[in-house]
């Protein structure tokens, strides 16, 4: 049985595509989102924000607002401040990493448009709103500092006095030889790299409830967040509170794609008011702050370069990144990350020992930026591919003999990529094989040509890809930050036979209580529908890291598998004692003990439950059953699990007006053993959705002031469905070894590779007109101005 | 203050409303309907999608004091009566939802397509749920379920 891989077991759900749990009370509008929640004698709080991107805070007149109907209660930074701590958002493993302290409402300076400066709490959100127009705060404006190359520079007026200058964090990397390698190359092409600020737009926007109970010294918070636990500890530190006075609750979260990864300082604030206030305080951002106050990501400016021979050996990688992070690093997972990812994941995919990198991290009067979706996996991706294409284009070699000759193979793992990654097992090799197989290259480059006979500009594009999934400790708690990299799970037999699961993973909508409950109803032996998972509740479920990073299903799935087989072996260990029999002559299938050799049912598990809870007099007395078990897991051999795979995207550019048609979208990625196929495959597609919409649409506009000039959902562009093309997803399987169940993460890949293979699309089909544009998004304007220059 | 009097998912509902309320926020606050969602507050997302009067409507683009007299429902009631059953064991089926927040007005929206009968082409379910924004699925999904059920209402016709 042993040698039986969990896919293999009988029964199994590991690899199939069940329906997720409890869908149907989304689907009936009988979801419990924190925006829906109200709770007794519940406030509302309304934040007055900064509308300078840097400021001095000169006075704050509270006085007609608070005689607005309705209004409670009004808080300004100096006050909040004495109620909870400032924080630093640095990480000690990131070195050199700095930032200042930053307050949950600000005190004295405002740093970027959209900072909160003033809480007005009423009884209802209109009416605070009302009184947050009679609230004024006289502001001194400050020259701010908005464009990061002249933030960079040397002598720039540093935001920050106390930190001497506007670089918050450098790293250089130089592996191998690259001036070797360039002297030996026959090409060595140039190229810079913008792109754009994005925002994730969860569709719910973030949304609090904090609730002091007085009496019980406990502080409940209702937030809608991937990282229960984290948010306890954070929370905890700066009220000045034990941990296990705060309690964290999830419920459903609308969307939340990194976003809600974060505490931010609205939260804290709401954390703060609802204990000075002794009753529930409720903040739901409206779409408008949504936009100055929800992390930015992205906003990267790289110059690559890339050396290449005339038989097609790649040579050396090479980049030079910039990227602006607004005001401070945010806190606690750091504003330097999505930086650092660049630099480790440049060239990874490829068999390029070369490689040299820098990047600059650096301070301005913006929405800060932190980890979304694909954290840097989108930068490195495109510089990568966007490269080889131009390398291709030098010497006239096919965009896919190039990558067949020069993505490393897939006998040569494991092995250890240039900036020092080291990988278990990819398929690079075999993904293109079979992306090939999906696409009809053949056909496509014919309809391609015949459209360019109609005066029809269509082009085909290809991203390789690596994606890190299932990390370890070495992401944040080397570097000091109490962010769990394990994940717990608790398995329990109640007495009727039933099963539930409480995990330390989080739910927003990825379908990780489905993935839970299938690697449960797997380990145990019985039928998905008898098990119930809880999660997002710090009460409730084991210590651990949450949802993010692509680790639910592979780190949290395996908690749960391997909480699972423990319940199991006690199972069976009752159950021997009660049919006094070998357990290891038994097994649980379809709910039922069995006999292992011919199935025979000898044993419900309802029955062994009832003999258990009700009847222990009956069992020998010195056995004492036990129908609960937990089980912790964390990846020890590999500090992450690299997972890969490959993208491609068919669209026409209309030359006339700049406007790009998606036509069609594919995708081969190998996360391991699939849990449940469909939901991989959902995963792909929205990340490559996330991935599109960067693409072509989104960017958070800025003005010189620093203002954000397109701040609402009209004009800050997100994919729509008549816009989208549909999306091929097949996939290649080579399972992780660190887990029983072999799992990595899949929630990225989507986001990682899809704006590269459309950029590389897009070149392809101006091909003719001799253009190359690289930078994302590619606007109407960004692609009639390249066409203007050629 | 105004009084209002409607039919809410069948029920006769009275009520008392400042002029400025939102439909949206008096079936979410003062009826706790939560099954339409805010989404945007501006009118572009769609997640606040209810019929009013048969026809669909984003619900924060209409004041409560709009609907009086008239006939609102939402996803709660649609659900209630079964009108949407086969819809929504479609987009269960299809995993056409992820976090669920743009579910309700997505499925109001494709009934409303659906309602037409026929078989709409992909693109043009596309095109009709071009104003229900989805962050995560990618449509893809969604476009399917509806294409399915649309299969199977015409196949049982
Ligand atoms: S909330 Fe009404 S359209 Fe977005
Ligand atoms: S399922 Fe999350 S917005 Fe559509």
């Amino acid at each position: 049985m042993s040698t039986l891989s969990p896919v293999d077991l009988p029964n199994s759900y590991i690899g199939r595509s069940v329906a997720r749990p409890g869908l149907a009370r989304l689907t009936q509008g009988r979801g419990e989102y924190v925006s829906d929640l109200a709770l007794p004698r519940m406030l509302q709080v309304v934040f007055l924000r900064s509308p300078y991107a840097h400021a001095e805070i000169v006075a704050i007149d509270t006085s007609d607002a608070l005689k607005m109907p309705g209004v409670v209660r009004i808080v300004t930074g100096r006050e909040l401040a004495e109620h909870c701590t400032p924080w630093v958002g640095v990480l000690t493993h990131l070195k050199g990493l700095k930032s200042a302290p930053q307050h949950a409402l600000a005190v004295d300076h405002v740093q970027w448009q959209g900072e909160p400066v003033v809480a007005i709490l009423a009884r209802s959100r209109a009416e605070a709103e009302d009184a947050s127009d009679r609230v004024y705060v006289e502001y001194r404006e400050i020259d701010p500092v908005v464009e990061m190359f002249s933030a960079a520079e040397p002598g720039a007026t540093p935001i920050h006095a106390d930190l001497g200058d506007n670089i918050a964090f450098e790293r250089r990397l130089d592996a191998g030889d690259v001036d070797a390698a360039a002297a030996a190359s026959d090409h060595v092409i140039s190229q810079r790299f913008v792109f754009g600020r994005h925002t994730g737009v969860t569709l719910e926007a973030r949304s609090i409830v904090a609730d002091w109970n007085r009496a019980e010294q406990r502080l409940t918070v209702h937030l809608g967040n991937q990282a229960p636990h984290m948010i306890q500890n954070i929370v905890a530190k700066h009220l000045a509170l034990e941990e296990q006075q705060v309690r964290v609750l999830t419920h459903d979260v609308g969307g939340s794609f990194g976003i809600k990864v974060h505490i931010y300082p609205d939260e804290m604030a709401v954390c703060a008011l609802a204990r000075m206030l002794g009753r529930p305080v409720k903040f739901f951002a409206d779409r408008l702050e949504s936009f100055v106050s929800d992390i930015h990501a992205r906003d990267h400016v790289l110059d690559g370069r890339i050396g290449v021979k005339n038989d097609g050996t790649i040579t050396f990688f090479e980049i030079d990144d910039i990227t602006g992070i607004g005001p401070f690093s945010v806190y606690p997972r750091t504003s330097a990350v999505e930086a650092n990812q660049v630099v480790n994941l440049t060239g990874g995919n490829y068999a390029v020992p070369n490689y040299r990198a820098r990047t600059r991290v650096v301070f301005q009067n913006k929405t800060p930026t932190c980890q979304y979706r694909a954290v840097g996996h989108p930068i490195a991706c495109s510089v990568t591919e966007g490269l080889v294409d131009l390398a291709a284009r030098a010497i006239g070699m096919d965009v896919v003999e190039i990558r067949r000759r020069n993505l490393v193979p897939d006998d040569a793992y494991p092995c250890s990529g240039p900036s020092g990654i080291r990988f278990e097992a990819l398929s690079h090799q075999a993904s293109l094989e079979k992306l090939l197989q999906m696409m009809d290259l053949p056909a496509l480059h014919a309809d391609q040509e015949e459209a360019r006979r109609r005066g029809v500009h269509r082009g085909i594009g290809f991203a390789s890809f690596i994606e890190i999934t299932n990390p370890g400790p070495a992401f944040y708690g080397v570097g000091g930050a109490k962010i769990s990299s394990q994940d717990g799970a608790t398995v329990k037999l109640d007495a009727s036979g039933a099963v539930t699961v409480q995990s330390s993973i989080s739910e927003q909508g990825q379908g990780s209580a489905a993935i839970i409950a299938q690697v449960t109803a797997t380990a145990l032996g019985v039928p998905l529908a008898r098990v119930r998972v809880i999660l997002g509740d710090t009460d409730n479920t084991p210590y651990g890291g949450g949802t993010w990073a692509s680790r639910g299903a592979g780190i949290g799935g395996e908690a749960a598998f391997q909480a699972g087989r423990a319940l199991r072996d006690n199972i069976l260990k009752l159950a021997g004692t009660i049919l006094q029999a070998d357990p290891t002559s038994l097994d649980i299938r379809a709910g039922s003990v069995v006999d292992e050799v011919d199935g025979r049912e000898r044993l419900p598990l309802s029955e062994l439950a009832r003999i258990a809870y009700f009847r222990p007099d009956t069992l020998p007395a010195d056995f004492q059953s036990e129908l609960m078990a937990t089980r912790h897991f964390v990846p020890r051999e590999y500090g992450f699990a690299f997972t890969n795979g490959i993208q491609a995207s068919y669209l026409e550019v209309d030359t006339e007006t700049g406007f790009i048609r998606l036509l069609k979208h594919w995708v081969v990625e190998d996360c391991g053993q699939p849990i449940n196929p469909q939901l991989v495959d959902e995963q792909v597609r929205g990340g490559v959705v996330q991935g599109l919409g960067a693409a072509l649409f989104e960017q958070c506009r800025y003005d010189d002031q620093g203002q954000m000039i397109n701040a609402n959902m009209a004009d800050y562009l997100v994919p729509m469905a008549g816009e989208m093309p549909d999306i091929e997803v097949g996939h290649i399987i080579t399972p992780t070894k660190e887990s029983a169940i072999g799992a990595k993460g899949a929630g990225e890949a989507g986001t990682a590779g899809a704006a590269a293979c459309v950029a590389n699309a897009v070149n392809d089909a101006l091909a003719p007109f001799g253009v190359v544009i690289t930078e994302i998004p590619l606007t109407p304007e960004v692609v009639l101005n390249a066409l203007r220059h050629v | 203050m105004i009084d209002i009097s409607l039919t809410v998912n069948g029920e006769r509902v009275s009520a008392c409303v400042l002029p400025r309320t939102h439909l949206v926020d008096f079936l979410r606050e003062e009826l706790c309907l939560t099954g339409a969602h805010l989404g945007c507050e501006h009118g572009v997302c769609g997640a606040c999608t209810v019929r009013l009067d048969g026809e669909i409507v984003r619900g924060c683009l209409v004041l409560a004091v709009q609907a009086d007299g008239s006939v609102v429902e939402t996803v709660e009631g649609l659900s209630d009566s079964g009108e949407i059953a086969d819809l929504q064991q479609a987009f269960i089926d299809r995993n056409a939802l992820q976090c669920g927040f743009c579910t309700p007005g997505m499925l109001i929206a494709s009934q409303d397509l659906l309602k037409a009968g026929g078989v709409p082409s992909r693109e043009e379910i596309r095109e009709h749920l071009s104003g229900n924004y989805c962050r995560c699925t990618g449509y893809h999904a969604i476009v399917d379920a509806v294409e399915a059920t649309a299969k199977a209402r015409e196949a049982a016709r």
